[in-house]
């Protein structure tokens, strides 16, 4: 059986799989890391978005091998060490831009990948259109997409606390 | 320094407690859990639409790698096994119950549609179960498939159950059909269309999932599963199913990703894990792929009608009369005869005073997926079709839309509102959220906007919807009347600890809807405790007394009103415990918030020195109360709550590709009482993004042999960020009378609400081709035809 | 997914010889590959993993040219100073491939290997009249493309590079498919010199050139030539999302918008 290693939320990992192992079931599985999650087999809904070496990646499209020596990060190694919560995941619960919560984590992943590619700003039609490989049936994207533009302006340090909500 | 708590009571945008596990990935989904000696089973279905299963061969697949187990209808029927029950009955126009056919958990001798389980593989991964499953032999003869409700009634059609004569499960009515008929006879207008409302596949995010448990020492079964009602599982699965006492069977649904009602029924595979846990004394786990859910989760919708209006010359509604068809699937799921009839037809006067309503409802049988409630459940086919009608009556009166709307309003003093199709409304004010809509949407500006977007080519629509739906299930009695083979009430039960907190168990469940927060402002509000000591637990029927469920936007008017009740019972208690201990008459305590005060003293003991005076006796009134403050209520509802209000939709149509771009939404509903404004306003626009799923993108679509075409989300067109436009969602509150919360619900409206305003804007955005009748979903290539049909007919 | 041996070779060379044998094959993001391989539709023996071969990787300018390795994933050619300056049309239509997770993934060298009617880039390569370099010859793309799924790559070759010549003027307008948003209609433009190019992906079963199209933009390179010419809806896709008469239909539009992008 095929052999991967590889660092997981900054702990190095080995672990034998088969050929046929995804990611997503090495991370789950054998991991542990339950966060990370399965909504679809079409590799649209991005429910298992984690990162790969900083960039955001479907993990149920991704084979367990081919991740051998890559950096991974998921939801459960986003919070700092003291459990500060990333911006964006501060700014999902500031704008309830989550409901059951299944969807969250690879949106949260797939969110904070697409505003480090709007090193510049980013617009809500760019949020909206970052989104395509994203699928929410809860909240219906508004406050996900307006949780985005305010972890924006956190992460891109145009504030240093994400701007309250309207009430 | 003293700072002041924030306010968490009842109105407060308190942020969910719910979210930190979450967004952190600690939640905890049925698929989450792994235990030691865990097996896997994968299902094999039918690949066909309507079959004889002549046999099935096992030998090869059980001699697969890793198999422990393989199992067919066959094994089951040995084991006496029932099949899955529905909890409805419906009687026919005759008084006749209906045809209530078998539905068998694995399928026996026929397979009605396809995804229909036939045989379980049960090995040691998933991976080598679905191996397995491959490798199953079924000897199918195929018959004729009848997959449209059309092909289903045909004369000669194939028979979908033995004994269910032309696939009729039922032929029901409501209403006098002669007092109807000469309400049309003397009309100065009648006006009719013909509609189809769309059948939908509810997609919620988690796929559904089961794990089931034996314990060999106490003879205990345990089934974690994604639902939205964990002890009504429990009661149909044991006593229907597999013959399990309650004692020994207990029922989770942990974190569950969201549900839409597709997860309210008992499933073949949630019986498939227990009874196999049982058979081999291993856990057993079973998690859909998407394509199984497509195939396997109850659909939703799924109606054709015929409707007619009669109008006086003044543009007032004398009567309604309504034909519809409505596709049960294959065989009759949990709810799903009470969708097309009290909870459809009984909703067709929405906010008008229509005097008299004559409503008749075909159910049929077709070789598809079985067919429930699905949010709004019944609720948005009514409202469709009404508010499509007066659209149609509009144009062709010549009177104005809203005004025709106007005219036909329940005044705002008519309430309490006896309707002709047995509701009786109990508040509302239609004129109020008609006119806040109107001005939140600038309704009057929209001739300028349409303008504008004419010179850019596109051409711009505004369509209006003003409904009203009936939740809060349900007032037993009543459901009980109709049908219901049970009563919809619900219990809480509020334990206040020795040191302060507080458990709420409740039999509501969430899955989504932000119970653990909201529940807990109840508390915070009533019993003064932070919400941080507040904790709620739901879901698990070791835990909680009984309860049922969360559907029909329940939870918060009858299980929040059963807490209400709990509370008070616990007040009732602490005041004298208090009196005791301040030497007082318990008639002089009063509460506040927390605090229990000698009515015009200072004395005062706080909740906690109760608590802990009521735990720790030793100084107490023990001979005359009870130790211990832990009270559990069951509220049952003296009606249904009737939330309403207007959307308004305004879209924008790119003529070249028949694209419709959602431009702008306003929503005014009255949900009643907002306990809190942030997750109303988030389930509001999680509904409307359904809704707007439904009329421009969401379809399921089944050849004419009963494959289903759009059997992914390849085809099955899921709502995405830039399908949706922003929401502008309001509230105008008029108050529930009959519940301690004056609250109404707030889970449906925007599905129920928003399908036919986003139709009447495209119908109104292509005024100028003569579109009459448009039906769901209002995709680019719909569109694409009729403004080039529009096109030819103009040059022709 | 049925289970397979995995191999990651270091060199074309042994990339191929892998290859050889017909039941393995070539895998790089894996976007087109996996899925199908997870729905059972395909059971390989062994995946040939391509991502650590160096050669295969990287864009760089070769004289009137940019030449785009096999591995270089979607994001790289849309993010790419070189292709923006050069060949703007290639980079836009990179950066519009898919969601940005495919865009993370996906190779240039398997989308156009797959040949998904469906699929961006080829449009793009026979658009632009680019050459495929493989790992036994070149190709032209005319020659490259010849039915659904289905490219001049034999058995034992595999796509390396594909160099596409930078023209004076390109353009790329799709409509998606609501469900999949795989492309619907899509029609890629160039003009180089007196040459004009228009190629249609999603529309039919394997990409094509729509000549009435050429000849009429290699005479009037503007809108107004365009307005005559009705696509035949003779052989293109069907479906429940749309019929081959609005496909044909959409050929027109995505066609204009195509003219109007590339200026």
């Amino acid at each position: 059986m095929p052999q991967v290693t590889l660092t997981v939320n900054g702990q190095a990992h080995t672990a034998e799989v088969e050929g046929r192992t995804l990611l997503v079931e090495l991370l789950r599985e054998k991991l542990r890391l339950t966060g990370t999650h399965v909504g679809c087999d079409t590799s649209q809904c991005g429910a298992c978005v984690v990162h790969i070496n900083g960039e955001s990646v479907k993990s149920c499209t991704t084979l367990a091998v081919m991740a051998d020596g890559a950096n991974v990060t998921t939801i459960e190694g986003l919070a700092a060490a003291d459990g500060t919560l990333h911006a964006m995941q501060e700014a999902f619960r500031e704008y309830h831009a989550l409901q059951c919560g299944f969807c969250t984590p690879g949106m949260v992943m797939s969110a904070i990948d697409l505003v480090n590619k709007h090193p510049d700003g980013i617009t809500e039609q760019q949020i909206r259109e970052g989104l395509e490989g994203n699928l929410c049936r809860c909240t219906g994207y508004h406050n996900i997409v307006k949780a985005i533009a305010a972890a924006a302006d956190v992460m891109h340090g145009k504030r240093t606390e994400i701007a309250r909500a309207a009430e | 320094m003293n700072v002041a708590a924030p306010f968490e009571g009842i109105g407060a945008s308190v942020r969910r407690k719910e979210d930190f596990r979450f967004l952190q990935g600690r939640g905890a989904y049925t698929d989450d859990f792994n235990r030691q000696g865990q097996l896997h089973a994968w299902i094999l279905r039918s690949p066909h639409a309507h079959a004889r299963i002549k046999g099935v061969d096992t030998a090869a697949a059980a001699k697969m790698p890793g198999v422990v187990a393989v199992y067919t209808g066959a094994d089951m029927a040995r084991d006496n096994l029932g099949g899955l029950p529905c909890g409805w009955q419906i009687h026919n126009k005759d008084g006749s119950p209906m045809a209530e056919p078998p539905h068998p958990v694995l399928a026996h001798e026929k397979v009605r549609h396809v995804g229909d389980p036939v045989a379980v593989a049960i090995a040691a991964t998933r991976e080598q179960a679905r191996d397995a499953a491959e490798a199953i032999a079924v000897d199918y003869e195929v018959l004729q498939a009848a997959a449209t409700m059309a092909d289903a009634q045909k004369p000669g059609a194939p028979a979908i159950h033995d004994g269910v004569a032309g696939n009729l499960c039922y032929d029901w009515h409501i209403g006098d059909k002669a007092v109807v008929d000469a309400a049309f006879a003397g009309a100065a207008k009648v006006v009719s269309l013909d509609l189809v409302n769309n059948r939908l596949i509810p997609n919620a995010m988690e796929p559904r999932a089961a794990l089931g448990e034996f314990d060999r020492t106490t003879g205990e079964y345990t089934l974690h599963t994604t639902s939205q009602n964990p002890h009504v599982i429990r009661l149909l699965m044991g006593a229907n199913v597999l013959h399990i006492p309650e004692s020994k069977l207990r029922v989770v649904a942990p974190d569950v990703g969201g549900g839409f009602g597709s997860k309210i029924y008992h499933y073949a595979e949630e019986a498939i894990v227990t009874w196999s846990a049982g058979k081999l004394g291993r856990p057993v786990k079973w998690t859909a792929d998407r394509s199984e859910s497509f195939m396997s989760d109850a659909h939703g919708r799924d109606h054709v009608s015929k409707a007619e209006l009669a109008l006086d010359a003044n543009g007032k509604i004398l009567g309604l009369r309504v034909h519809t068809q409505a596709n049960m699937g294959a065989y009759l799921s949990t709810f799903a005869p009470c969708v097309p009839t009290y909870l459809y037809a009984t909703l067709l006067a929405g906010v008008y005073t229509t005097p008299v309503i004559y409503c008749e409802v075909k159910a049929v049988f077709t070789n598809t997926v079985p067919v429930d409630a699905y949010r709004g459940a019944g609720r948005p086919e009514a409202t469709f079709l009404l508010e499509r009608l007066m659209d149609v009556a509009a144009q062709e009166t010549g009177i104005d839309r809203v005004d025709l709307r106007r005219r036909n309003f329940i005044p705002t003093d008519a309430f309490p509102y006896q309707t002709p199709v047995a509701l009786q409304y109990d508040s509302g004010n239609y004129h109020a959220t008609l006119d806040q809509a109107l001005v939140a949407s600038d309704w009057a500006g929209f001739e300028a906007r349409r303008a504008e977007s004419e010179k850019r080519g596109k051409l711009r629509g505004i369509g209006i919807s003003t409904y009203l739906e009936a939740c809060g299930i349900a007032p037993s009695a009543v459901v009980g009347s109709l049908g219901a083979r049970a009563g919809l009430y619900e219990v809480g039960t509020i334990r206040v600890h020795p040191t302060g907190s507080v458990t709420v168990l409740t039999g509501a469940h969430s899955h989504g809807q932000g119970h653990e927060t909201t529940f807990a402002q109840l508390v915070a509000d009533k019993l003064g405790v932070p919400i941080a000591q507040v904790d709620v637990v739901h879901g698990d029927t070791a835990k909680v007394p009984f309860g049922m469920g969360t559907y029909g936007s329940r939870s918060l008017a009858v299980g929040g009103s059963a807490m209400m009740k709990a509370m008070d019972k616990i007040i009732a208690k602490g005041k004298r415990i208090a009196a005791h201990l301040m030497e007082a008459s318990v008639d002089d305590i009063e509460f506040e918030r927390g605090t229990f005060r000698v009515a015009g003293t200072d004395k005062t003991k706080a909740l906690v020195d109760i608590s802990v005076a009521a735990y720790v006796p030793h100084n107490y009134p023990i001979e005359e109360l009870e130790p211990g403050l832990d009270e559990t209520a069951f509220y049952d509802p003296k009606n249904f709550t009737y939330p309403g209000g207007c959307h308004i939709a305004e879209v924008e149509i790119d003529p070249d590709t028949g694209k419709v771009s959602m431009v702008n939404f306003t929503a005014v509903d009255d949900v009643g009482r907002v306990i809190n404004p942030m997750i109303v306003e988030g389930q509001v626009q999680g509904g409307i993004a359904q809704g707007i799923g439904q009329a421009l993108l969401e379809t399921c679509v089944y050849d004419a042999n009963g494959q289903l075409l759009s059997g992914s989300m390849m085809d099955y067109t899921m709502p995405r960020a830039d399908d949706l436009a922003p929401v502008s969602v309001a509230t105008h509150t008029t108050l529930c009378t009959h519940n301690p919360l004056g609250v109404k619900g707030c889970g449906e409206v925007g599905a129920i609400g928003s399908p036919p305003a986003v139709i009447n804007a495209v119908v109104d955005a292509l005024r100028d081709y003569g579109v009459r009748s448009l039906d769901m979903p209002a995709t680019p290539s719909k569109i694409w035809r009729i403004i080039n049909g529009g096109r030819r007919m103009a040059a022709e | 997914m049925y289970d397979f041996a995995y191999h990651k070779p270091a060199s074309v060379a042994d990339a191929v010889k892998l290859l050889a044998d017909p039941d393995t094959k070539a895998i790089s993001g894996g976007h087109t590959l996996l899925p199908a391989l997870k729905h059972r539709l395909n059971r390989p023996s062994a995946l040939v993993d391509l991502s650590g071969i160096a050669e295969m990787k990287g864009i760089r300018r070769q004289g009137n040219a940019i030449v785009v390795g096999a591995l270089t994933r979607h994001v790289e050619v849309a993010t790419n100073a070189e292709v923006a300056a050069a060949i703007p049309a290639l980079a836009y239509m990179a950066g519009h491939i898919g969601d940005v997770q495919v865009r993370n993934r996906g190779t240039i060298g398997g989308s156009v290997s797959n040949n998904d009617p469906a699929a961006d880039y080829p449009a793009a390569v026979l658009g632009l009249g680019a050459t495929v370099h493989t790992s036994k010859r070149k190709i032209a793309a005319d020659d490259f493309f010849l039915g659904m799924f289905t490219t001049a790559l034999e058995a034992d070759e595999i796509l390396v590079a594909v160099e596409f010549p930078i023209v004076d003027k390109a353009g790329y307008a799709k409509m998606k498919n609501p469900a999949s948003r795989y492309v619907m209609a899509g029609v890629f433009v160039s003009k180089a010199g007196g040459a004009v190019r228009v190629a249609v992906n999603g529309a039919g079963p394997c990409v094509f050139r729509q000549a009435d199209m050429e000849k009429a933009l290699a005479a009037n390179w503007s809108a107004d030539a365009l307005a005559g010419i009705s696509q035949s809806p003779d052989g293109l896709n069907a479906d429940i999302h749309g019929s081959a008469e609005y496909r044909a239909h959409l050929v027109g539009v995505m066609a204009k918008r195509a003219l109007a992008a590339a200026g």
